[in-house]
């Protein structure tokens, strides 16, 4: 009954064409046993028993719906094209296969978890595809430019080859310039005993510095009393995790907690970032075998939320412009902060115009899962792959919603390009960008 | 070990510095770091309208001041260490000297056990190496990470990258271009990945976690991996009695200890680091997961019955060897253990247990909601403070030196112990 | 024609509930054992309020969101598991052999409510066969092992009906009615309809991870 995957247009991408030039059908065969021997059981097991092949999952998944509903875009379908067929010939199957494979699992699920809420058996599908990615990792068959970061992470613990020295450099810079608007203001390095660590991904010592003196703006203004790490760890990010390197995605969160309980703080809060959110409050510390984050993590979303609670920050006045609010996947689906998000957003916003569906419910901006860091060869099919998020983008600001607000820089990223390719013209801001505009100072 | 012998056991109880009275000559205070042996307690200051900063000591400021200081720092033998900078040049303060080389970027200062050497993390020129006591390395590298020290404090190792390569290049980056420096040196060896590093006790070997291509991970000493791969390693540690090195590794789904690459534990452990050898180097402890999600002690493969379910850390072996301590925490409140035992007491935060010098006693800092205690064998010892530093035993065990502030004023306290 | 019917009724009978009923308990038992050794966290996650709270809106006809955006597949799909399990159970022909072997019954149903639920198990599995064929994203995951595991669904009861209406040859058709359900209960544990043993596992993992750790709804 199988059809031909009904996809056109081949992608080149250095990462994946080398890695399979390098490929024999016996090691893939080997690679295949390993990891279903040794690194899978009865989740994966009873997870391709029970599926009825009932196909309930499609609607969920924003790909099959932004490409008309094109089966092999289903979320089961895309379990179909890979991991059924491999355990149908037991890992025989030929370095294009994998290629294919490693196209589907890295570049079309965005391992967003909203399929597992469709499906009536609750599979996880997300799970699924991390299994195919950890096949591909072992094969050495992963995209060029998350594989790169990956590298980055491992060679620096953080995302972006940032050096030690740049990344003290940067916080010392922000502080300085912090300190032209509040003189007093200060970004404490290495303080033992901080209430509060405060920790960030890659991206924004190297890119969007301002994110981190708006964060010391919040904290000073909501006289909190944190610290930041003048050491490697410092960096909550986490490409290893979606490269299927768990090796070192351990490696990477061991470091962030052991800089988080060497400086003896109480909690860790962390910026608006939702990939490494689900990395260290679900997959990092599972692998190291922390059931629960050994120093419990405060999500941005959350941690807005109860300065706004304890009225330990007051609004100057409120944001005029309409917003619309994206909800991240993994903070939500991921940790449920939607309504503490939505309070953040009516204590500090005019107007807020609902997406629909939203909550657990809402579309992902299909850059997530680490589909965005696959980067250029694959921006067309991810940016094409959301029409649905365009839509739901377009009412919003039909209805007037004039600013979109994404709480995680991935879903930044990802919604700046659907933005921009849709020609919807709407503008994007994180919350705290809001927070910091419109607090007293 | 600083030589504790030579500090004041006698006085009780003394006012050293009263900090509440800093604010009145500096405008700009940072958090006070305190001496090993009490006697100086010392801040980050702003000297004047000017963003001029120096270090203010027991009250009295260097005469030094620099655009900016940081990562003040008292070394073992209870001299005062800040980085510091000066238009633009970054260099190291000892006691309100400072060094004649400069760079453009400091951090990570570290000392040797007995405090003489000061060594440092620097880049100058694009360049990454290490200094100590003013002299750096004859030349840098395209980076530096994981800066390690010898126990003498005369030796320094790092992490270095001998092979440049576009970020873009992960053929490169795959074929290895880490490698180790020691005093500058490079090991002749390229890895994928090199993380921690550990000296060995005489400061003559170094050895590495390393990665040999992106799935093969083993130990390599003096920039020779062991024969025997593993799916991960943790930081290696060398044996105090001969030239032995073991470390944690991983090997199928559990995580055992291996000595020279050969497993010594079994492997009903799920994970297993920060091992530790006894003084001695008679015995082996490390934290452990006999569970998932459960964690615990290991001395020589044998787990505590006492487990916690958030963590465990700061474990430390008496000078005898015969016992070991160390912070655990469970729903969110923090313990101290000493053998399997959990002190009575959950607090907000617990710091590393300190054994006094014959192996009887044990006293550790606690906080609770935002006032720190000294526990002694379990016992609360003294007053609440609002800051205090770990406390310290004499060398005859009989008295603890106690470090704190309370109402802004900061004390030394010796108080005997019964 | 009589000894194979007194096989089927009777050694097969009993073979087919004792693989059932092994079967199952073995499927249950040897991933139980798997995950313990393998996936030891869905122990440490697997929270019995959340798991109950999730599989309480999974069997609620319209208590998650996706039975609501799929009106008939839901209406179909409930009454045809509610068909499936109360006509073989509550049968007054089955009750009748349960009490002629054991000496032990139940309610029962009155023949014709049985015949009409036994008519929408068959319309039902007449809809999954019409929406697998049709719905390309069902089509597109379908393989013939799906078109099997229908049939042996459906088998007992275009059978079963069939000997009740006494049609033609429907003594033989008793012959196969007997047999088909035996496939079906042997059926079970070995093949995708363990769905039906796994469902309070899957969900129930599902609704712990979303529930205890996630602070979230799965439905």
């Amino acid at each position: 009954m199988a059809e031909p995957a009904l996809k056109t247009g081949e992608i080149f991408d250095e990462g994946l064409d080398k890695g399979i030039a390098k490929l024999t059908p016996e090691k893939i065969e080997q690679v295949v046993s390993s990891v279903l021997a040794n690194e899978t059981g009865a989740r994966l097991r009873v997870y391709t028993d029970t599926c009825v092949h009932c196909g309930l999952c499609s609607e969920a998944c924003h790909f099959y719906l932004s490409n008309d509903n094109n089966p092999a875009f289903s979320p089961a379908g895309k379990v179909k094209q890979t991991l059924w067929e491999i355990l149908k010939k037991k890992g025989r199957v030929s370095p294009e296969f994998i290629k294919h494979a490693a196209e589907i699992a890295y570049t079309e699920c965005n391992l967003c978890r909203r399929c597992s809420m469709y499906c009536p058996f609750g599979i996880d599908i997300a799970y699924l595809m991390l299994v195919i990615r950890r096949i591909c990792h072992k094969l050495g068959v992963t995209p060029q430019y998350i594989q790169t970061t990956a590298h980055s992470h491992a060679a620096t613990l953080n995302q972006m080859w940032v050096k030690d020295d740049e990344w003290i450099d940067t916080l010392m810079w922000q502080e300085e310039e912090a300190q032209d608007e509040i003189s007093d203001l200060r970004i404490p390095l290495e303080k033992e005993g901080a209430d509060v660590f405060y920790s960030v991904i890659g991206p924004e010592p190297k890119f969007r510095a301002q994110l981190i003196y708006q964060a010391a703006v919040i904290m000073n203004g909501a006289g909190v009393d944190w610290t930041m790490p003048a050491t490697p760890g410092w960096d909550n990010s986490d490409m290893c995790m979606y490269t299927g390197d768990n090796e070192v995605m351990g490696r990477l969160k061991r470091a962030h907690f052991e800089a988080a309980m060497r400086l003896k703080v109480k909690r860790i809060v962390m910026g608006e970032c939702g990939h490494a959110f689900r990395s260290v409050y679900d997959m990092g510390n599972r692998w190291l075998t922390w059931k629960m984050p050994p120093i419990p993590v405060i999500h941005a979303l959350e941690f807005y939320h109860d300065i706004f609670k304890e009225g330990k920050i007051k609004i100057a006045r409120k944001y005029d412009q309409p917003v619309t609010l994206h909800d991240p996947c993994n903070v939500v689906r991921g940790r449920g902060l939607h309504e503490m998000s939505r309070y953040v957003v009516n204590q500090t916003c005019e107007k807020l115009i609902e997406m629909e569906p939203n909550r657990e419910h809402n579309f992902c901006c299909s850059a997530g899962g680490g589909v965005i860091n696959c980067g250029p060869p694959f921006k067309n099919k991810r940016v094409e792959g959301n029409r649905t998020k365009a839509e739901q983008l377009f009412v919003a600001k039909a209805k007037g919603a004039k600013t979109v607000i994404a709480p995680c820089h991935n879903c930044h990223g990802g919604l700046e390009d659907i933005i921009h390719h849709y020609g919807l013209n709407m503008e994007l801001k994180f919350l705290g960008d809001i927070i910091y505009e419109c607090m007293e100072k | 070990m600083h030589d504790s012998g030579k500090w004041d056991w006698e006085t009780g109880k003394k006012e050293v510095s009263d900090i509440g009275k800093w604010m009145e000559e500096f405008e700009w205070i940072e958090e006070p770091y305190v001496s090993p042996d009490g006697e100086k307690v010392a801040s980050v200051v702003r000297t004047g309208d000017e963003m001029e900063f120096t270090a203010c000591v027991n009250g009295t400021a260097w005469e030094n001041t620099f655009d900016k200081v940081w990562y003040l720092r008292f070394t073992p033998d209870n001299r005062l260490t800040g980085l510091v900078s000066d238009m633009g040049e970054w260099t190291v303060a000892v006691d309100d000297q400072v060094w004649e080389n400069r760079f453009e970027f400091v951090w990570n200062s570290m000392f040797g056990k007995d405090g003489r050497n000061i060594a440092i993390a620097a880049q100058k020129e694009r360049k990454y190496l290490a200094a100590v006591n003013d002299t750096a390395w004859e030349h840098g590298f395209e980076n530096m990470t994981n800066l390690t020290v010898s126990p003498d404090g005369e030796r320094t190792a790092g992490v270095i990258q001998t092979v440049g390569f576009g970020e873009t290049e992960f053929l490169k980056f795959q074929e290895g271009c880490y490698s180790v420096a020691v005093d500058g040196k490079a090991w002749g060896r390229n890895f994928v990945n090199v993380w921690e590093l550990a000296f060995s006790p005489d400061n003559r070997h170094v050895a590495a976690e390393v990665r040999t291509n992106l799935y093969d991970y083993t130990i390599a000493v003096d920039g020779i991996p062991w024969k025997e791969m593993f799916a991960s390693v943790w930081k290696p540690q060398f044996s105090p009695q001969d030239e032995s090195v073991t470390a944690p590794v991983k090997i199928g789904g559990s995580w055992t200890l291996a000595q020279d690459g050969k497993p010594i534990w079994g492997k009903k452990f799920i994970q297993v680091w920060h091992h530790m050898y006894s003084p001695d180097g008679k015995k082996l402890a490390a934290v452990v997961a006999p569970e998932f999600g459960r964690w615990t002690i290991a001395v020589d493969y044998n787990a505590w019955e006492l487990t916690f379910g958030d963590l465990v850390t700061d474990a430390v072996f008496s000078p005898d060897g015969n016992s070991v301590a160390c912070v655990g925490k469970e729903d969110d409140k923090w313990m101290v253990a000493v053998n399997g035992t959990a002190w009575d007491g959950k607090f907000d935060m617990a710091w590393q247990p300190v054994f006094s010098p014959d192996s009887i006693r044990v006293a550790a800092k606690v906080e609770k909601n935002g006032l720190y205690t000294i526990l002694a064998d379990g016992q609360p010892l003294g007053k609440e403070s609002e800051a205090a530093w770990d406390p310290v035993f004499s060398p005859d065990g009989k008295k603890l030196l106690i470090r704190s502030i309370r109402e802004g004023k900061y004390f030394r306290e010796v108080i005997p112990l019964t | 024609m009589h000894g194979f019917y007194d096989f089927v009724s009777g050694p097969l009978v009993w073979i087919s509930f004792i693989l059932f009923i092994c079967g199952s308990l073995y499927r249950l038992i040897t991933m139980a054992v798997l995950a313990k050794e393998k996936d030891p966290m869905v122990y440490a996650y697997m929270d019995f309020y959340y798991a109950i709270r999730s599989i309480f809106h999974w069997i609620i006809p319209f208590g998650s969101v996706n039975m609501r955006r799929q009106p008939a597949m839901t209406i179909v799909t409930f009454a045809f598991h509610i068909c499936l399990i109360c006509v073989p159970l509550f049968l007054f022909a089955h009750v009748i052999l349960w009490k002629e072997s054991w000496n032990i019954s139940w309610w029962f149903l009155s023949d014709g409510a049985a015949d009409i639920m036994t008519m929408i198990v068959i319309g039902s599995c007449i809809f999954f066969l019409v929406r697998r064929l049709t719905r390309p994203e069902v089509r597109y995951l379908t393989s013939y092992s799906d078109f099997i595991t229908l049939a042996i669904v459906a088998a007992p009861f275009i059978t079963g009906f069939w000997v009740y209406h006494q049609w033609i040859g429907y003594k033989i058709m008793l012959i196969f009615h007997i047999l088909s359900g035996e496939i079906m209960l042997v059926a079970i544990p070995f093949t995708r309809l363990s769905h039906m043993i796994f469902f309070p596992f899957t969900r129930g993992y599902m609704g712990s991870e979303f529930g205890a750790v996630k602070n979230a709804r799965d439905w």
